[in-house]
């Protein structure tokens, strides 16, 4: 004969095994989901990075700079070269585009016979500030933040071109 | 609907019955609170392996980069800290619920016939926790497991045979290195994590096979594991799961210095479960030490695997195990004077540098540390080390407890004093360096905020002073030789235009005077002179 609790006492049982399975559960889970998700707290803000002088730059055309920025990669801060499409608007001001295609991430360039910039790899073309003209680029390039100090052209963090 | 998932899943795989089966095995009538030791350590197991995974997510597992990966978890990730407390916090209560566990199972006898196997297999797990703990202690690669880890093989090469477990430890030599620590962070995630699953596998087929150890004489009729007893081991798990998580909150792990293989100041402990064995080593002196160090810990172990052996009898109440409860009162009195004595022994962490008072204003300062300011601003030390980043420490939360030598070398060759860390080597000259230690010496919280306030223009002074070597016959802040004038109070005794006159042609103005001319250019003219007459009295 099975010595069985009684039908209240065994419910009682059955909902204290699951409430608590899902305290400990939900416990552990929560803070999984916020240490996996939530974005690292960032360092630095504002960090601009010199990137050239503005008088070297010709205004006719958009220009490739090759520049070194810092980046913080995890736990390591790395120097690493980068690069930006700059196009000079006037003495003080440019507009600095990522060098991706925001289709998916090739490295397009300046095609001078065009006017405009080609991504070799789905035939994106892009106009002089950023524009999709043809293509299945879904959005405008991606701009560095920009702004020019005493001749020197400064670059920032990269935001999308349609909010820039 | 989800009856008839359930059913398709149970026709295709049988699981809903052989979970059923699982949860309907009989127990005895008298199994009860005393039983949900082996719930428990289950659950933590997995809780570590839960937690484990999480860090592993964010670690890099080689020296150096585990420190700084870590730090990068506890202090820049959202519940990083907490990951890391509940892994570490869940290693110390595993062990206690393991040997809860195992004192529960020998003081009720359950390792009697047939179950001697199941309990054999019981400390093989016993052993693997503490092969867990062992190898995830070095794995945070401060100075903590640094040392503890570098006696942890010592140890074990003075047992026999030593050799060759040092070399499996890839610690050839006793220098524990980034081999060693491979092969530590391999048995912790690779081989322990699958052994244990087996051997857990296995000892719970054995606990069925056999069935839960019922009391001497049952007087109640058999039961079923579910509900009861398993809502006991769930409330059991839940308090403490309670006390893990509370720990993991409330006691923070600190992350230590970067292990530092020249620092001679650090007192190496084991974790606290390993104090007893480590004060039982004193005991034994030379030749002698094997017996601590290897000989009664092998006794004990396989005291343990002898246990259903040694004791044959009938089973009895556990009120009526006499010499049972004695073994374990007496285990218990020797474990704990011997870890109370460790920890009395261990002396108390001495007192931080911060506390002391250092130079309050730059202008107490000697030319020399004040121009360590000025290499420590060119060299942009800060933007690692000014406590908001966590890539280097704050130097001045963290005071150098070094001498100016071991510095300097450090700068110049940073990997070869701490291997792993990520700074780079400063390319300054030996006499450069030597600014910057003699102010990084001085430097501690209470002062930062005044000492890095120093005008540029004395810095940069400073700089001149030094290179000029100007201290080989003037004095700053009791500074430097008497060969010349002090060089305090200055600005009282002479005008900016006479000092400046003087640099130029010293005879003309002090005549007799043994001081050769300075021909400095207009901006270093003018910072050394600037620099001149704002020293203090």
């Amino acid at each position: 004969m099975d010595n069985q609790p009684a039908p209240s006492r065994r419910g009682f049982f059955e909902y204290a095994i699951h409430g608590l399975g899902a305290i400990m559960t939900a416990a552990l889970a929560l803070p999984a989901a916020a240490y996996l998700l939530i974005q690292p707290k960032s360092r630095k803000k504002d960090s601009w990075t010199e990137a050239g002088d503005i008088a070297k730059i010709d205004p006719k055309a958009p220009e490739e700079l090759v520049f070194r920025r810092t980046r913080v990669d995890g736990w390591k801060v790395t120097s690493e070269k980068a690069t930006a499409w700059v196009i000079k608007l006037g003495d003080d001001k440019v507009v600095a585009l990522a060098p991706q295609c925001t289709h998916l991430g090739c490295a397009y360039h300046w095609d001078d016979k065009n006017g405009n910039f080609m991504c070799p790899c789905h035939t994106s073309a892009f106009s002089k500030d950023g524009k999709v003209l043809t293509g299945p680029a879904p959005r405008p390039l991606d701009r560095y933040q920009a702004k020019v100090e005493n001749g020197k052209i400064f670059l920032g963090d990269i935001v999308p071109g349609d909010k820039a | 609907m989800i009856r008839a998932i359930l059913n398709w899943l149970d026709e295709r795989t049988g699981v809903v019955g052989a979970i059923h089966h699982f949860l309907d095995e009989e127990i005895p009538g008298s199994s009860g609170w005393h039983q949900v030791f082996g719930s428990i350590a289950m659950f933590l197991f997995l809780t570590q392996i839960f937690t484990g995974i999480m860090l592993a997510f964010n670690y890099a597992p080689t020296p150096g980069e585990a420190y700084n990966s870590l730090k990068y978890i506890v202090t820049e990730l959202t519940c990083g800290r907490l990951m890391r407390g509940l892994h570490h916090w869940g290693a110390s209560m595993m062990i206690v619920i393991v040997v809860l566990h195992m004192l529960q199972t020998f003081l009720w006898g359950a390792y009697k016939k047939p179950r001697e196997a199941t309990w054999m297999l019981g400390v093989v797990l016993l052993l693997v926790t503490l092969a867990f703990g062992l190898t995830g202690y070095l794995l945070p690669w401060d100075n903590r497991a640094y040392w503890g880890t570098v006696v942890t093989t010592q140890i074990a090469a003075s047992a026999p045979g030593g050799q060759i477990v040092q070399q499996l430890m890839g610690a050839e030599g006793g220098i524990v290195g980034a081999v060693t620590f491979a092969r530590f962070y391999a048995v912790h995630v690779l081989l322990l994590p699958p052994v244990t699953m087996l051997l857990i596998g296995i000892h719970v087929f054995l606990v069925r096979k056999h069935g839960v150890a019922p009391a001497p004489v049952e007087t109640l009729p058999k039961k079923k594991f579910y509900p009861e007893q398993v809502f006991k081991d769930t409330l059991a798990i839940f308090v403490v799961f309670v006390i893990l998580f509370s720990l993991a909150i409330a006691a923070k792990v600190p992350v230590g210095r970067l292990a530092d293989p020249t620092d001679t100041s650090y007192i190496p402990r084991p974790e606290w479960y390993f104090l007893f064995l480590f004060q039982t080593l004193k005991f034994f002196d030379g030749p002698l030490e094997v017996i601590g160090s290897v000989v009664l810990p092998t006794i004990a172990i396989l005291a343990l695997f002898a246990t259903p052996f040694i004791d044959r009898g009938a089973v009895l109440r556990v009120g009526k195990r006499t010499t049972a409860i004695a073994i374990v009162l007496l285990a218990a009195i020797t474990w704990g004077g011997l870890t109370a004595a460790a920890i009395r022994s261990t002396p108390a962490a001495p007192p931080d540098v911060s506390e002391a008072d250092g130079p309050q204003d730059w202008q107490q300062l000697s030319a020399v540390e004040l121009a360590g300011i000025g290499y420590y601003r060119k060299e942009n030390c800060a933007s690692c080390h000014d406590g908001k980043s966590s890539i280097g420490p704050d130097l001045s939360k963290h005071p150098v407890k070094r001498d100016a030598k071991w510095m300097i070398d450090h700068f110049k060759n940073p990997q070869a004093i701490a291997p792993g860390t990520s700074m780079p080597a400063i390319q300054l000259t030996t006499m450069q360096l030597n600014g910057l230690a003699a102010f990084l010496l001085k430097l501690n919280e209470k002062n930062q905020a005044a000492l890095q306030s120093a005008p540029q223009f004395a810095v940069e002074g400073a700089i001149i002073y030094q290179q000029f070597q100007c201290g080989a016959c003037h004095m700053i802040n009791d500074v430097g030789q008497k060969m010349g004038p002090k060089l305090n109070g200055l600005n009282r005794r002479r005008t900016k235009e006479w000092v400046e006159q003087h640099f130029v042609d010293p005879t003309k103005l002090s005549p007799g005077s043994p001081m050769p001319p300075y021909k400095f250019t207009a901006k270093d003219m003018d910072r050394m002179v600037s620099f001149m007459m704002a020293l203090g009295e």
